[in-house]
């Protein structure tokens, strides 16, 4: 299982990068397993406001749907137009390919400190290892 | 993300113990397969992409352990008529060598599980059960042969179950047995070899396609599957787990037991009412509650419904008419073959007559149907099942 060092993560097994005040987001290789194989992404429309910890999507793969959460608070800027076409891509390029949306950080976020909650690779890891899977 | 946790309800049992391994547990860790606790079993729920394995069944050929399904032998001079008194279906009938889909029901009529019974001579009986049910339906099997010269006998851990489904799986089984397949029809089945083995090779399936099922020794499974797998892969075959059966049968049309089936429901509210076969002769368990249901005017119907959007409609989600619950869907899944979500569902009969009349296309343009999919109402509409046949 891949956990790229330098992203973070949610306990909702969401991945998020931050650069400067934008954070991209996508679900991490451990949830694309667990969920099989992708079907549908209905990920939150650009403008729309999202807080850390709400539900803002759903994931739907064959055998289950899943809640997305949004790791930060912000608004949407962009989504991956790909994903509607091939949500495939979720399955074989999670952390590239298969990024779901951007946000634009609330104030305050984009400080260069970390917004409250999430967790380095080595947290997430552990996390998983936990719930043993 | 969390999951809304759908899980096969009749496969969810608590795990107070670990899973048991069938006779290939060790092969799918080797293949890299997920596995899941499915019924007390350690099965594999997929290999690699369980849409990849779906379509390869659907092209090509697929390779299964069933080795969870539970193996009841009923043997004894009065077997067949034990069998006819347990079950709905008329097993003194059933010639040697073939086989029949039928149930087991409660006195009230309730499906307790969905069988396939093979006749492997004239006193001797090989019932398949659910793995969920498997031990139940072997007390019940028992409870209701007392008294009768008929001996029931579990003998799950005596089997590894391999099937093999798709259009080339004549091909791929051909040259490895020593059975001419042009004669196994469908539902029979024959003591053959395979890659020299002793098994129970039977043309019987659930996916839709043209397929075997191959009871083997526990001992012969790993050499059996492997010499399936090296003769298949040059026919696209590859080894398939439990959600592409899944979506398979639900393509095929084709009833689950705790979805469709369940002792809340008789075979005649799934369909199935030809299965329960009254002209036998003597008593079953179930033929009262049963020949009433006959008569009565169905509460429900199972029906086909094809979203309209990409929401897929899940296990025991509403179905709606002008806004109002109508139904229940059973089983619901993405269709790999149609490429839009597909499921079945218990609705009024007035609804389902929408499927059949010529207005009803009209109707259902209009949107009236759908499927509360987690608080939004997502438009369907009603199709005859299947949603596939396969090609003649």
């Amino acid at each position: 299982m891949s956990v790229p060092e330098e992203l973070h993560y949610t306990a909702e097994h969401e991945w998020v990068a931050i650069s400067g005040s934008t954070a991209s987001v996508g679900i991490t290789d451990h949830a694309q397993r667990a969920l099989g194989d992708v079907v549908f992404v209905s990920a939150p429309a650009p403008g729309a406001k999202v807080t850390a910890g709400e539900p803002c999507g759903e994931v739907e793969s064959t055998k289950s749907v899943s809640d997305l959460y949004s790791p930060v608070d912000g608004e949407v800027t962009e989504v991956n137009a790909e994903i509607d076409d091939d949500p495939g891509l979720v399955n074989s390029d999670p952390y590239g390919a298969g990024w779901l949306f951007k946000i634009s950080l609330a104030e305050g976020d984009g400080d260069g400190e970390l917004p409250p909650g999430l967790l380095s690779a080595d947290e997430y890891t552990a996390l998983t290892a936990e719930s043993g899977s | 993300m969390t999951d809304h946790a759908i899980t096969d309800p009749a496969t969810t049992a608590p795990a107070t113990t670990a899973p048991r391994r069938t006779p290939l547990t060790q092969v799918h860790e080797q293949l890299g397969a997920t596995l899941t606790d499915f019924a007390g079993w350690l099965m594999p729920l997929r290999y690699g992409s369980e849409t990849a394995e779906h379509q390869a069944v659907r092209t090509a050929a697929g390779l299964f352990d069933l080795s969870h399904m539970g193996e009841l032998m009923v043997s004894g001079p009065q077997a067949g008529a034990a069998l006819d008194y347990a079950l709905v279906g008329n097993l003194t009938a059933l010639r040697p060598g073939r086989a029949r889909y039928t149930m087991i029901c409660a006195a009230d009529g309730g499906v307790l599980d969905d069988l396939i019974v093979y006749r492997l001579a004239d006193t001797e009986f090989l019932v398949v059960a659910n793995a969920a049910n498997a031990a139940a339906v072997a007390a019940l099997l028992t409870d209701r042969a007392a008294g009768m010269n008929a001996a029931v006998a579990d003998r799950t851990s005596d089997y590894a179950l391999i099937a093999i489904q798709g259009p080339r799986c004549a091909d791929i089984l051909g040259p490895l047995t020593d059975a001419s397949l042009g004669d196994v029809k469908y539902y029979a089945s024959y003591p053959a070899t395979v890659a020299g083995a002793p098994v129970l090779l039977a043309r019987t399936g659930y996916t839709g396609e043209d397929g075997f099922e191959i009871f083997a020794r526990p001992q012969d499974a790993e050499d059996i599957w492997a010499t399936l797998s090296k003769a298949g892969a040059d026919h696209g075959l590859v080894p398939a787990g439990l959600a592409a059966r899944d979506t398979l049968r639900l393509e095929a049309g084709m009833p689950l037991f705790g979805s469709e089936l369940g002792p809340g429901m008789t075979p005649f509210d799934a369909g199935l009412g030809r299965v329960v076969k009254f002209d036998k002769p003597g008593d079953f368990v179930g033929r009262a509650a049963l020949a009433e249901r006959a008569q009565a005017a169905p509460e429900r119907t199972l029906v086909g419904l094809v979203g309209q959007s990409r929401r897929v409609p899940r296990h025991g989600y509403s179905v709606l008419w002008d806004g109002a619950a109508c139904g229940t869907v059973t089983s619901g899944a993405p269709s790999p073959t149609l490429g839009a979500p597909i499921a079945m569902a218990y609705v009024t009969p007035a609804v389902a007559e929408e499927a059949v009349t010529e207005a009803a296309a009209a109707r259902q343009d209009a949107g009236r149907l759908a499927v509360d999919v987690r608080g939004r109402a997502e438009p369907a509409r009603l199709v005859p099942l299947p949603f596939y046949r396969r090609p003649a």
